[in-house]
């Protein structure tokens, strides 16, 4: 532990930087994958389609796609930005779908009533479709933000600071120690995260509470759609 | 684009197709690893997965403890595992078999208590037995979902033995991290190619296999399904082909 204690400050700083470079992804991600999902299920042809291409997108394994994503974009291969990009198309890979799901599971009735009282398209989908579809998606944000948070690490590698380079020196020092800090401080990340997400949830969408069995089952469902990038 | 034409290059040139760390050697140590993995994890998950489904016991121990081993980073277990019980293929292989149960685990037990109830109380009902029950209706409906999951896992391997190279292991991370220790990123992207072309392979053969143990039944069922053209009918299908 006294490790910890001389070696808090490289910890901290990794900690922050871990923070940073998965925020940005997760958000992105959201902001990316909903109005897709969206669309999808608009123009029914199209999802088929798009749902093949999200999911080819996520069978790319993490390490080959942060090499890969220089000679694509342009940038350097210690650039932090591949792995902002890489991750960031891992979160629209899982978030597509899973909002695709959500507004498929908004009530047909309730649409065409919004309308009937006269609501516009763009009223509809603030006022309706996306606070229905809340629920689903926010399980989606909280199954993305656990996958972000762990893959980051593998972008340590390759030399972008956060938690995984202290899994690297510590195989290097032959120090278990080090390893389990890293490990336990990216899980730290990942359940902090979470507890901010359900916390948003529970304020942005407080007609969940005391739903909570129902809402359980759905939590389950974009679980199994993540695929195995890692 | 030249790092492109060097990357072809360094996957033309036959004096890296030759030899113990040659190509196709690599290729060959990355799926070989691969599949004992996943053979050791399907032997392990999916009976416990199908107990669950069929039983419906222990289904939140099973949700939770995937969820928490989905937090867990796969490069710091196994380096951690590597640390602990020494070098060689047997620590990469005992965390990359963990690390693969979740997505195992959460395909047969989906699957199996996916099956509807009225199938299974008319399975009971003309006098199957509990086994014939499980094996003649449960483990045929469910087998598309669970073959999905195998899928998910096989692609988690694969990627995850080509970080697990870090340590003297081979397959084909052995070319990145070679690659970069002498800056020869030509090497590197070459090999990233061959393990994306790898899990796009692997993939499509699993998607196949999907398709192809669909109970004729049930393929029968759906194809009137779509002539009856009807949307909601349409939605419900299109989820249940897609859930896996």
């Amino acid at each position: 532990m006294s490790w910890l204690i001389d070696n808090f400050g490289q910890v901290w700083s990794l900690t922050v930087d871990h923070v940073v470079y998965s925020a940005i992804p997760i958000i992105l991600g959201f902001v990316i994958a909903v109005p897709i999902g969206w669309l999808t299920n608009r123009y029914r042809l199209s999802r088929a389609t798009v749902l093949t291409i999200v999911g080819l997108l996520y069978t790319v394994p993490s390490l080959p796609l942060i090499i890969v994503l220089p000679t694509l974009l342009g940038t350097r291969i210690l650039d932090p930005v591949n792995i902002v990009v890489a991750l960031t198309i891992y979160a629209v890979a899982i978030m597509v779908r899973t909002a695709s799901d959500a507004f498929a599971s908004v009530d047909v009735d309730v649409l065409l009533s919004a309308t009937a009282v006269g609501f516009s398209t763009w009223r509809r989908f603030w006022g309706v479709e996306l606070p229905l579809a809340g629920p689903v998606l926010l399980s989606g944000v909280r199954v993305v933000s656990v996958s972000t948070i762990s893959l980051l690490t593998v972008g340590a590698v390759m030399g972008i600071p956060n938690l995984g380079y202290l899994f690297l020196d510590g195989l290097q020092r032959n120090f278990p120690l080090e390893i389990v800090v890293g490990i336990v401080g990216t899980i730290l990340i990942a359940v902090i995260f979470d507890a901010v997400l359900a916390l948003l949830g529970r304020l942005l969408l407080p007609w969940t509470r005391g739903r909570k069995q129902r809402r359980r089952a759905t939590v389950t469902d974009p679980e199994l759609e993540v695929v195995g990038a890692s | 684009m030249t790092a492109w034409y060097q990357t072809f290059a360094w996957l033309a040139d036959p004096a890296n197709w030759a030899g113990p760390g040659g190509i196709p050697a690599r290729l060959g140590e990355h799926v070989v690893y691969s599949l004992v993995t996943l053979i050791v994890a399907v032997a392990i998950a999916v009976p416990i997965g199908v107990i669950i489904g069929h039983t419906g016991k222990g289904r939140a121990v099973a949700v939770q403890l995937s969820g928490a081993l989905r937090a867990l980073p796969t490069l710091g277990v196994v380096l951690l595992l590597a640390l602990w019980l020494g070098t060689g293929l047997g620590p990469p292989l005992v965390a990359l078999v963990v690390l693969a149960l979740p997505p195992l685990l959460a395909g047969a037990y989906a699957g199996v208590s996916a099956v509807d109830r009225q199938t299974i109380d008319a399975a009971r009902g003309i006098g199957m037995t509990e086994t014939q029950v499980l094996f003649k209706v449960e483990l045929p409906l469910a087998m598309p979902i669970i073959i999905g999951g195998i899928r998910s896992g096989a692609l988690q391997v694969i990627a995850t033995w080509t970080v697990a190279a870090y340590l003297p292991v081979g397959g084909l991370g052995r070319f990145i991290y070679d690659g970069y220790a002498v800056q020869n990123y030509a090497e590197m992207l070459g090999a990233s190619v061959l393990v994306i072309v790898l899990a796009l392979v692997a993939d499509g053969v699993f998607a196949l296999i999907q398709r192809l143990v669909v109970p004729r039944g049930v393929v029968v069922g759906r194809a009137s399904d779509v002539r009856v053209r009807s949307s909601k009918r349409l939605a419900t299908t299109s989820q249940s082909t897609t859930a896996g």
